[in-house]
């Protein structure tokens, strides 16, 4: 089955520049979680993404298009990167996503992938 | 069809339908993943029977008769609703599974599997008795949901969106790695717990509904520790429930007043229930692994020990509680552990052990924490907050016995 991890994270982590240190620490931690995740084949995509105050909104209304500027939702936590996985199951997914950095300093959530019939 | 036959089909279905039920489930929704599919499939092999049997007689293996029909249902249902490409290929793997299987002399028993999956921590935690009583014992959604006090249209829905999720999610129907068993394993006994606790509030088992509940419960209590049989929390939580329903009697006069448990009467526990735990929780003590429901059976043992002999234990009773507390927290322990306080320091030192509402606001409608705290106000002379909380204990409780037994208590406290 295929699992969607969406990495939610503070993103005053990675904006506050006087804690420069602390970011490199931080992304650091990625590099052997993305290892683990190629040398066990599991993984099918992935990509971190920008903050959102670089984010653009776009929404049609009545035939209207609005397009607004920065994220949907003002919460603490923002969606910050993902890593599409292939595993047999639910609990597979689990543990990857507890291996997530993520998970230590956000919350990861596991969505399966809604199969497409063809 | 002769009246006869019809009642020997239907006495064999409804034998078959309990025993068997949850085997076939686990068995079909293992290999099908489907939970909705795999309880219609079998309710249809249930009404196919109950026509077929009174005609022609019992088959001589009724479990592999209702497999064999719900196997060819359920893998019509699924070519009806799939027609595509994965759809072929998930078929041809479901049905390879369903053919083996049948032709097995025994059919594989994977209702732990089942159970696992129904308390599965990414099943909401207020679902898991439900969910598991309808996926094992085939309790339909009104039954339960009069049993958890909820409305029938509300469970249902709710037992739908687990059994979806199930599906949907991916949640594995297996039984979890060793290293994963114990963590996953507690919530498995927590959920069986929960349905003993709702059948047990009814204590008289005037309510049929509710007295079947603590019944189906050690049923599932009995078959994880069958089928688990070196987990000592599985044993303890058996033996914590048989301490209970060996008391089933004497919680009740004959005119059904509630009777507290200093009170009862030895002689009329089930003696023979009540050996049956103290020898499974020796049992699980030989593992060395302790855990809440070993303490609390261990607690159990203690008050059946008291009452038989006279001893006073408290000091053993209270070194349960004190390592119940350590391992829980729970605040309802600490109440039960401020009594304990108080028959060996006196009640003003039981009251200075009560835990504060403070710590934990569910407390506030708690009626066992009132009912104790009114009791060593009583005992500490402290009468008018005595009659206060004896008040809110009442106005919480739910079974009328129990009310009047408190009403009693706080009458005769002195003007």
């Amino acid at each position: 089955m295929q699992y969607i991890l969406l990495a939610y994270t503070p993103e005053t982590l990675w904006s506050d520049h006087s804690h420069e240190e602390k970011e490199k620490k931080l992304y650091a931690a990625y590099g052997p979680f993305v290892e683990a995740l190629q040398k066990a084949g599991v993984v099918k995509g992935m990509n971190r993404l920008r903050l959102t105050k670089d984010a653009t909104m776009v929404r049609v209304s009545e035939g209207k298009q609005q397009v607004l500027d920065g994220p949907y939702a003002d919460s603490k936590e923002q969606l910050g990167g993902y890593f599409l996985i292939d595993v047999p199951d639910l609990d597979a997914a689990l543990s990857w996503a507890a291996r997530c950095p993520a998970a230590e300093h956000g919350a990861v959530e596991v969505r399966p992938i809604w199969e497409m019939q063809r | 069809m002769n009246a006869e036959g019809g009642e020997e089909a239907r006495g064999t279905a409804d034998l078959v339908a309990r025993r068997s039920y949850g085997k076939l489930v686990a068995f079909l929704v293992t290999r099908t993943r489907d939970f909705a599919a795999a309880e219609d499939a079998l309710a249809e092999a249930f009404a196919l029977a109950m026509k077929d049997w009174p005609r022609n007689g019992c088959p001589a293996n009724p479990e592999a008769w209702l497999l064999t029909v719900a196997r060819r249902k359920a893998i019509d249902d699924f070519r009806g609703r799939r027609r595509d490409e994965i759809a072929a290929e998930q078929l041809a793997q479901i049905s390879e599974g369903l053919e083996a299987a049948a032709t097995a002399a025994e059919i594989p028993d994977q209702r732990l599997a089942l159970m696992f999956a129904c308390a599965h921590p990414a099943i909401d935690a207020g679902i898991r008795a439900p969910l598991m009583l309808q996926a094992v014992l085939g309790l339909d959604a009104k039954t339960i949901a009069s049993a958890f006090l909820a409305s029938p249209a509300g469970m249902s829905k709710r037992l739908v969106r687990a059994k979806e999720k199930i599906r949907e999610a991916g949640i594995p129907l297996r039984i979890p790695e060793r290293q994963e068993l114990a963590g996953r394993l507690g919530a498995v006994l927590d959920a069986i717990y929960a349905a003993f606790s709702e059948g047990w509030t009814d204590p008289v088992g005037a309510d049929a509904i509710r007295r079947d509940l603590t019944e189906e419960a050690l049923f599932l209590a009995r078959l994880v520790s069958e089928l688990l049989p070196g987990d000592p929390e599985a044993l303890g939580m058996l033996a914590l429930m048989l301490y209970a329903h060996a008391r089933r009697h004497a919680r009740r006069q004959a005119q059904g007043e509630y009777v507290p448990l200093a009170e009862q009467d030895p002689a009329a526990w089930d003696a023979a229930m009540l050996a049956e735990a103290e020898a499974l929780l020796a049992r699980a003590g030989t593992m060395r692994s302790i855990g809440r429901y070993q303490l609390e059976a261990a607690l159990q043992s203690a008050h059946v020990f008291r009452c038989r002999t006279g001893c006073a234990n408290w000091p053993e009773v209270l070194q349960l509680y004190d390592a119940l507390f350590a391992l829980t927290g729970s605040p309802v322990v600490a109440t039960n552990r401020a009594l304990a306080i108080a028959e060996l320091e006196g009640p003003e030192a039981g009251l200075r052990a009560m835990p504060e509402i403070a710590a934990d606001p569910r407390l506030a409608e708690y009626q066992p924490y009132w009912a104790a705290r009114a009791e060593l106000l009583a005992r500490a002379g402290v009468h008018d907050e005595a009659r206060r909380a004896y008040e809110l204990a009442i106005g919480l409780e739910r079974d009328p016995a129990v009310r009047r037994f408190l009403e009693r208590r706080q009458a005769s406290l002195p003007a």
